[in-house]
């Protein structure tokens, strides 16, 4: 089976990435080291391709209403052009059909980011309910296709900067620009640039969306301004000390929303109904999302490992790693409703059972440790 | 990739080395250390246990991926070498020189039976 690539496979292959299959996709998950690429996105400012995410845009009349009822998260919370909502998209059972950041960009365009993996599905579920909601809307993926936007993400304290040095014309369209709000600017030396104060590390940054065929010279002026590649492995270890959920192995379609963590993302509060609302309405929260920190040697926290609280009961790791930047084994887990913030839990791993600390999330936010 | 002609191998990727005094030196290969990336833990076996060839002996885990050492032949552990366990990028660095473990072989003649270099060589090549 042929890999797919991204408008920078070659560019990646130049720096001597090590490429991997990453979802059918040919991806670099380092160019040498992860852990100095997460710290230049810790200290300074890396860069990673994630073309093989999805742009969607969503345009008509109806958009507006047709999102109140598609996602868990209000859309009315977006009234300024350019501000921005993560969410989760979710079925009638409130299982997570995958987490996404949408954009207001006009009442009558909203342009919404899907992960990789799930943008097939993704496009699909919202073509049949644009179809039974009759909203008449026109739903077009920009990745594949006539018209394909290549996403680079920069990210880490000096990000911003490097940025500007590279798309002069961006910058007083963007200087002002909050975290969770972008801007298109036109007529850039790369075209029409979608520049987005989001990003997947918990540092400051910009994710740039341009024209595909435009996205090779604008990573290299990048490279050119001092931006250091990064590939997937860093992507995880900042992700997760982060906090940061990964659909797929956070959560999936399996998972409540509430039980991963994201509470915060659904809004129960206000009478917009959405699908999903009614099944977590009457599930409810039946299990905590937590950190843990491994207290003991023994090995690194992984995806699967079993957690055993001093009660008896048991959760399970969903995603696991070694810090670079706290320089110990950390994890996120999905554990029972009865341990709380502070408590020790026993993780098992290979034949041992490993003292871990019970934490708040998330360990790390703008290159500071948070929790210990 | 760097395959050191003096050396012995084993398909899953661990270097023997036969000393003067016929114990082994056992490490992981250039190959191995690559394919794992940054590696932040080793787990050494403690001194005096007796392994079976193709029993687990240590555990090396890279920030992605936990990965088995085995024994490459019978024997009991002599030696482990502890400053790699307390560096353990040192076997990023340097595969052939960050050894693991020594083995007593039970058996003097199993160490012919690995793979050479060549051998080795052509079930990296993919």
């Amino acid at each position: 089976m042929t890999l797919k690539a991204t408008p920078l496979n070659s560019a990646h292959r130049a720096l001597g990435a090590k490429m991997v299959d990453f979802g059918g996709w040919d991806m670099p998950v380092n160019y040498g080291s992860q852990i100095e690429e997460h710290n230049a996105v810790r200290l300074d400012a890396g860069m990673f391709d994630v073309s093989h995410m999805c742009v969607v845009d969503v345009k008509g009349a109806n958009v507006r209403a047709f999102l109140r009822g598609l996602l868990a998260n209000n859309v009315d919370k977006l009234q300024a052009p350019g501000k921005a909502l993560y969410s989760c998209m979710l079925n009638a059972e409130g299982g997570v059909i995958d987490d996404l950041i949408v954009y207001f960009l006009a009442e009558d365009w909203f342009r919404i980011v899907v992960n990789a993996g799930t943008a097939d599905k993704d496009v699909a579920w919202m073509n049949q309910q644009n179809a039974a909601t009759n909203s008449g809307l026109t739903i077009t993926q920009r990745r594949d296709g006539n018209d394909p936007i290549a996403l680079i993400a920069v990210q880490g304290p000096n990000a911003r900067a490097k940025v500007w040095q590279v798309l002069p014309t961006t910058q007083a369209a963007t200087e002002q620009l909050k975290p969770f709000n972008a801007a298109i600017v036109p007529g850039t030396a790369f075209g029409e640039a979608m520049v987005a104060r989001t990003g997947y590390t918990g540092e400051d940054g910009f994710e740039i969306g341009v024209p595909a065929a435009q996205a090779e010279a604008l990573w290299n002026a990048l490279l050119a301004a001092g931006v250091k590649p990064a590939g997937l492995g860093a992507r995880d270890t900042l992700r997760l000390e982060a906090g940061m959920n990964l659909y797929g192995q956070d959560m999936d379609e399996t998972t409540n929303p509430l039980d991963a963590g994201l509470a915060w993302t659904v809004d129960l509060v206000s009478e917009r109904d959405f699908i999903g609302k009614a099944a977590l309405q009457a599930k409810g929260q039946q299990a905590q999302f937590v950190g843990l920190i491994l207290r003991e040697k023994g090995g690194i926290l992984r995806a699967h490992q079993r957690v055993v609280a001093a009660s008896g009961n048991e959760g399970e790791i969903t995603s696991g790693t070694f810090s670079p930047s706290m320089q110990q084994a950390i994890a996120l887990a999905r554990v029972p409703m009865d341990v709380a913030i502070g408590d020790t839990v026993q993780v098992v791993i290979r034949d041992k059972h490993l003292a871990a600390s019970v934490v708040k999330l998330p360990f790390v936010r703008n290159g500071k440790v948070l929790a210990a | 990739m760097n395959i050191p002609t003096d050396l012995k191998y084993t398909e899953s990727h661990e270097w023997v080395r036969r000393e003067e005094d016929g114990s082994l030196t056992v490490g992981i290969t250039e190959y191995a250390q690559d394919a794992l990336g940054d590696i932040v833990f080793v787990e050494l076996p403690q001194v005096g246990k007796e392994f079976t060839a193709g029993n687990d002996a240590a555990v090396v885990e890279s920030v992605k991926a936990a990965s088995d050492i085995y024994a490459p032949v019978s024997g009991t552990v002599t030696a482990v070498n502890q400053p790699v366990a307390d560096a353990p990028d040192s076997i990023n660095q340097d595969a052939y020189g960050a050894w693991l473990f020594k083995l007593a072989p039970s058996d003097a003649a199993a160490y012919d039976k690995l793979l050479d270099a060549e051998a080795y060589g052509k079930t990296t090549d993919h």
